[in-house]
C-alpha cells in the first residue's frame, strides 16, 4: 500500500469529536429565528381557519358573505377555490374540503384579516350547513365490510408505485409478507404466544406549534416561510396542487422548534399559501394555537396489532403471524408508508424462517396520521417485544438468552429475504444487559414497592422512497473558511453541526471555519428530499463529504500543477495545503478565490472554488406485491437495545423509572456527545409515551387538547440519568461508517418498561400508556391488591 | 379596546409602550418591542417557553397583562448576556448539550436564572422542582439539570 492511501484512510478530525453545537450560541441568546419570529411589517395579514365540528359529514352549503363583509377582513376562501388534490404518497385530499369533511378540524374555509382577532371573529360569520354521515371511529370497524366508505374515489387517486390501496374499501394500503410457510411451522412449535395490543394515538408535541407565512407576488411568484422539516417536498407538492411551477415557488425554512415528524410533508402550510393566492402582494400568516395543534396536527396513528409467534424447545423462533390495522385517519399523508415500513420490519430484529404479515392502513374519521419519531416501529415493537418475553418464559428461558439466540446477526436472513448487513445488535444486547446488571435483583426501596427489570431490542430502517436524494455545495471564502449549503433542516437533532463536521473533516479545515448557509431556502439551498427517517447524517452527510472532496480535488489539482508535484503527495490539513514530499505548505486562503500563478509566470491557474456533491441510494429494489420478498428492501437498519429498572407502587400503581440504559449501533458516531443526547432525549420521549401519553378521542373529538390534560414527561418524571452506550459497526455506505440514530432512541422503550413492570408485579398490563390508574386496576383485577 | 401607556424597564432600558388592555406581556415583548427571543408555546401558562423575569422572579409572560408591568423590571433571554459575555447558565447549558431545537431554551434559561437568583446553591431535587413548568421535548432534561448544577457551582 502506498503511503498516500494510508493517509487518506485515517479518520480526520473533527469526525468522532464532540464539538459544541454550531447553533448553540444563537439559541441561548434568543437570536435564533423561528418562523413566528420573522418580521413582516404592517402589511401582514393574519389567517384563521374555519374547521369541521363533525367527524364525517357532507357539506351542503357554505355562505361566506357575512364574513367577507366584516370590516378588516381581506379575503375568505373555501374549497371551491382550490380544486387540486394533494398528498405525499397518495393524493387523497384537497387543501380545503370541497364536498365532505372527514375529521373534527378538517379545514372548510380560510379567512385573512388585518388582525388575528378579526379573522377569528369572521369565522363565526361563516355559515356552513352539514349533513352528518355515519363515522368510522375504529380501524377494525373501518376495515370491515359494514363500514361506510370514506373515500369512494380511492381508485382514482394518484398513488406511489409501492403503495397498494384497495378501492371500494377503506384500506389505503395493504402490505403483505409471505415468507416460508407459517401454517406448517405451528405444529413444530413447543410454545406459541398470541396477543392483541391497542396502541393509542399520541401527538408529537413540539414546543413550537406549526407556523406558516405565505406571500404571492403580483407576478405569481410564491414564497412560503414555515416551521418545516420538508421545504423541498412542500415546494413540490403545494406547487403541483395549486398549478404553480416549482421554479416559481420558494420555501424558506428557519429553525424548527421541534418536529419529530409532525412538520414533515405538507400539513397546514398549504392553507396559508392557498389563502395568499387570493390576497396577492400581502404576506399571510397562519399560526396554530396549542389547542388547534392538538386537534389538527398530524398524530402518531393508532394501531391494533395481533401477533402470533412460536418457537421450538431450544428457543429458536420458528414462525410469526402478524396483523396490523393502522388507524390512518381521514387522509394519509404518511400512514400508507408507516404501514409498509411496519410490514417489511414485522419480524422485529429477529431471524424468523416463516413469517406472514398483513399490514393495513385504514381510513377513519380521526386526525390525519403523520410520521412520528420511529415511523411505526415504537408502536409495533411495543407488542412484539412483550410477546418475545412471554414466549421465552413459556419455554423457561431467560429473556436475554432468548434474544441472544434469535436476534439478527451479520448475514442473517431478513423477513424480506435479503441478508443483514454488518450489525452490532448482539453487542448492543450484551452491553445493555450488562449496564442494567441483568440477573441481579435488588430489593425495593420501600415495603409498598416492587422492583423489576425489563429489556427490549429494536431495529429500524430509514422509511422513504427508494431513491430519496441529497445534495450539497461547499464554497471557499477569501479567508479560507467554508460556506456549506445544505437542504436538510436543523430540527434540534444537530444536523447543522454534523454537516459542519463532515465538511471540515472531508476538506481538511478546522470545524470552527465552517458556516452553514441558513436558513434553508429552496431558492439557494441544494435539494434535499426531507428531514425525516434519521437519514441526514448518512445521506446528506454523503453529499457533503462528496462536495468537500470535490473542492479538495480542485484545489489539489491546481496546486499540483503550480508546484509541479504529484497530486498524491499533496493534502489539506488544518487549513493548510501541504506536500508530504517537499514539506512545503501554503494556507488555503491564499489560493481558493484568486488561484495561483503558473510556474513560469505564463498565466494563472484555478479560480473561486465551489465543490458540489449529491447522493442517492441506487440499490434499493422493489418488493413483490404478494410476498414482500425482494433483493434489498431498504438502505440499512439501525439496531439497538434498551433496558430499564422500575419500581411499582402497590398503593397507587405508579411506575417510577429508577434507571435506564440504551445501546445503539450508530456505525460511527460523528459527534459522540450529540449521539448520546439523541439516546437520552429519545428515551425520555419513549418513557413519556410509555407512562403518560394518549390522545383521547371520543366520537372523533379530541378530549385532552392541552398540556394539562395531555401530559408529557417533565423534570419530575425522568430517572436520575440514562446510560447511553455507543456501539460502532460501520455502515459500508455511510460517511466514515455512520448511520442514523434520531428516531431509534424511542423505539424499544414502551416494551422495555412493560417487561420491567411484569418482572416487578407479574402482570402484563399490555397496551400503553402504563398510567398509575391502569396499572392499579390491572393489579386489582389480578387480585394483587384490594 | 382602550389603550394604556406604560413605563417599564426591559433588559435595563427604560421603555414607554402603548398597549391595549388585553395585551399580554408576551405579546408586548414579541409584537411591540420585537424581542422575539421569548417564545409562545401555548399561551396558557402550561409550557414555560415564555418565561421571563419580572422584578427578579420568573413568570409565564403569557399569563401577565402588559398593563400589570407598569414600573416593573423585565429581563428576557436577550438580556441575559452582557457585553457579549454569556451568563454562567448560558455557558453551562451549551457545555452540557442542553440545547437541541432551542425553542424551550429561553424559558428554561430564565427559570434557571430566577432559581439561582433566589437560591444560589439548589439541590438536584430543588432544580427539578423549579424547572417542572418548563416543558422540553428534545433533551430529556438531564443536560438542563446538570447545567443548572454547574452554573450554581460557577457562581460559588
Amino acid at each position: 500500500m502506498s503511503s498516500s492511501i494510508s493517509r487518506s484512510d485515517k479518520i480526520p478530525s473533527p469526525i468522532g469529536v464532540s464539538v459544541p453545537r454550531i447553533d448553540a450560541r444563537e439559541k441561548v441568546t434568543g437570536a435564533a429565528q423561528f418562523a413566528d419570529d420573522l418580521q413582516f411589517g404592517p402589511s401582514l395579514l393574519h389567517a384563521r381557519i374555519k374547521r369541521s365540528p363533525h367527524p364525517h359529514a357532507r357539506i351542503t352549503r357554505i355562505d361566506v358573505r357575512r364574513a367577507r363583509d366584516l370590516r378588516g377582513v381581506v379575503v375568505v376562501v373555501t374549497g371551491e377555490d382550490f380544486p387540486g388534490y394533494i398528498g405525499l404518497y397518495l393524493q387523497d385530499r384537497h387543501i380545503f374540503c370541497r364536498d365532505r369533511v372527514r375529521y373534527v378540524g378538517d379545514p372548510v374555509a380560510g379567512v385573512a384579516a388585518i388582525s388575528e382577532e378579526i379573522a377569528e371573529q369572521a369565522l363565526d360569520l361563516i355559515d356552513v350547513t352539514y349533513e352528518p354521515l355515519p363515522a368510522v371511529l375504529d380501524a377494525v370497524f373501518g376495515a370491515s365490510r359494514e363500514a361506510p366508505l370514506l373515500h369512494p374515489d380511492l381508485g382514482n387517486y394518484i398513488v406511489a408505485s409501492f403503495i397498494f390501496p384497495e378501492p371500494g374499501t377503506n384500506i389505503s394500503n395493504h402490505f403483505k409478507i409471505r415468507k416460508g410457510d407459517v401454517s406448517s411451522a405451528w405444529p413444530q412449535c413447543a410454545a406459541i404466544v398470541e396477543r392483541e395490543y391497542r396502541i393509542p394515538h399520541i401527538q408529537h408535541v413540539p414546543i413550537e406549534t406549526h407556523v406558516a407565512i405565505a406571500k404571492v407576488e403580483e407576478s405569481g411568484k410564491v414564497t412560503l416561510w414555515g416551521s418545516s422539516q420538508s421545504p423541498f417536498a412542500q415546494r413540490n407538492l403545494i406547487a403541483k396542487s395549486l398549478g404553480i411551477s416549482q421554479s416559481d415557488m420558494r420555501v424558506i425554512a428557519p429553525y424548527v422548534g421541534g418536529g419529530f415528524g409532525c412538520k414533515a410533508g405538507v400539513s397546514m402550510e398549504a392553507l396559508a399559501v392557498a389563502i395568499a393566492t387570493k390576497s396577492r402582494g400581502r404576506p399571510v400568516k397562519l399560526r396554530l394555537t396549542r389547542e388547534e395543534e392538538f386537534f389538527t396536527a398530524f398524530v402518531r396513528q393508532g394501531l391494533v396489532a395481533n401477533f402470533k409467534m412460536g418457537c421450538d424447545q431450544d428457543g429458536r423462533l420458528l414462525a410469526m403471524e402478524n396483523r396490523f390495522l393502522w388507524d390512518g385517519g381521514a387522509y394519509t399523508e404518511y400512514g400508507v408508508n408507516v404501514t409498509r415500513a411496519a410490514g417489511y420490519s414485522s419480524s422485529g430484529p429477529y431471524e424468523v424462517p416463516n413469517v406472514s404479515t398483513d399490514s393495513y392502513c385504514v381510513y377513519t374519521n380521526h386526525p390525519v396520521g403523520g410520521p412520528m419519531r420511529g415511523f411505526g416501529m415504537p408502536e409495533m415493537h411495543a407488542g412484539l417485544e412483550q410477546c418475545i418475553d412471554e414466549l421465552a418464559e413459556k419455554i423457561g428461558m431467560d429473556w436475554v438468552e432468548f434474544r441472544r439466540r434469535n436476534c439478527l446477526k451479520t448475514g442473517s436472513t431478513l423477513v424480506t429475504g435479503s441478508k443483514m448487513h454488518p450489525t452490532g445488535l448482539p453487542e448492543c444486547l450484551e452491553k445493555a444487559a450488562q449496564a442494567i446488571e441483568w440477573g441481579k435483583k435488588a430489593p425495593p426501596s420501600a415495603p409498598n414497592l416492587r422492583r423489576g427489570k425489563g429489556l427490549a431490542l429494536m431495529w429500524k430502517a430509514p422509511a422513504m422512497p427508494p431513491n430519496a436524494g441529497s445534495s450539497a455545495w461547499v464554497r471557499l471564502n477569501e479567508d479560507g473558511t467554508l460556506g456549506v449549503g445544505v437542504g436538510g433542516q436543523e430540527i434540534g437533532q444537530g444536523s447543522f453541526t454534523v454537516a459542519a463536521q463532515i465538511a471540515a473533516g472531508a476538506l481538511g479545515v478546522p470545524y470552527e471555519w465552517v458556516r452553514i448557509a441558513t436558513p434553508v431556502d429552496t431558492q439557494y439551498s441544494p435539494y434535499e428530499w426531507q428531514t425525516v427517517a434519521s437519514r441526514l447524517t448518512w445521506s446528506m452527510g454523503n453529499a457533503i463529504a462528496a462536495a468537500a472532496r470535490s473542492a479538495k480535488q480542485q484545489i489539489l489539482d491546481m496546486v499540483a500543477e503550480a508546484w509541479k508535484e504529484d497530486r498524491a503527495d499533496l493534502d489539506i490539513v488544518n487549513g493548510q495545503i501541504i506536500s508530504y514530499k517537499t514539506e512545503e505548505s501554503m494556507p488555503l486562503k491564499d489560493i481558493v478565490i484568486y488561484g495561483l500563478p503558473k510556474p513560469d509566470d505564463s498565466g494563472w491557474l484555478g479560480g473561486p472554488v465551489v465543490g458540489r456533491g449529491s447522493f442517492m441510494p441506487t440499490y434499493v429494489t422493489g418488493l413483490d406485491k404478494e410476498t414482500g420478498q425482494g433483493e434489498r428492501a431498504v438502505v440499512h437498519y439501525t439496531t439497538g437495545a434498551q433496558a430499564v429498572e422500575v419500581e411499582v407502587d402497590m398503593d397507587t400503581g405508579r411506575v417510577r423509572i429508577l434507571r435506564a440504559v440504551a445501546a445503539f449501533d450508530v456505525g460511527k458516531a460523528i459527534n459522540p456527545d450529540m449521539v448520546r443526547s439523541q439516546m437520552e432525549g429519545g428515551m425520555v420521549q419513549g418513557l413519556s409515551t410509555a407512562l403518560f401519553e394518549c390522545l383521547q378521542l371520543k366520537g372523533g373529538v379530541v378530549q385532552n387538547p392541552s398540556f394539562v390534560d395531555y401530559r408529557i414527561a417533565t423534570t419530575a418524571d425522568v430517572p436520575p440519568e440514562i446510560e447511553a452506550i455507543i456501539v460502532e459497526v460501520p455502515q459500508d455506505d455511510g460517511p466514515w461508517g455512520a448511520r442514523g440514530i434520531g428516531e431509534h432512541a424511542m423505539v424499544p422503550t414502551i416494551p422495555a418498561v412493560a417487561n420491567a413492570i411484569y418482572d416487578a408485579i407479574g402482570i402484563r398490563v399490555g397496551s400503553p400508556p402504563f398510567t398509575a390508574e391502569k396499572v392499579f386496576l390491572a393489579m386489582l383485577d389480578a387480585g394483587l391488591v384490594k | 379596546m382602550s389603550m394604556h401607556r406604560i413605563f417599564l424597564t426591559v433588559n435595563g432600558e427604560s421603555r414607554r409602550v402603548a398597549v391595549p388592555s388585553n395585551m399580554s406581556l408576551l405579546q408586548m415583548l414579541r409584537e411591540e418591542l420585537a424581542l422575539t427571543g421569548t417564545k409562545n408555546g401555548c399561551a396558557a401558562g402550561e409550557c414555560g417557553a415564555c418565561t421571563v423575569l419580572m422584578n427578579g422572579e420568573p413568570v409565564n409572560s403569557c399569563m401577565v397583562l402588559a398593563v400589570e408591568c407598569e414600573g416593573s423590571e423585565i429581563v428576557t433571554v436577550e438580556g441575559l448576556a452582557h457585553d457579549g459575555q454569556l451568563d454562567p447558565i448560558q455557558q453551562a447549558i451549551i457545555r452540557h448539550g442542553g440545547v437541541q431545537c432551542g425553542f424551550c431554551t429561553p424559558g428554561v434559561l430564565m427559570s434557571a436564572r430566577g432559581l439561582l437568583n433566589r437560591h444560589p446553591d439548589p439541590s438536584e431535587d430543588e432544580i427539578r422542582e423549579a424547572m417542572v413548568g418548563n416543558l422540553c421535548r428534545c433533551t430529556g432534561y438531564f443536560p438542563i439539570v446538570r447545567a443548572v448544577q454547574e452554573a450554581a457551582g460557577m457562581a460559588r
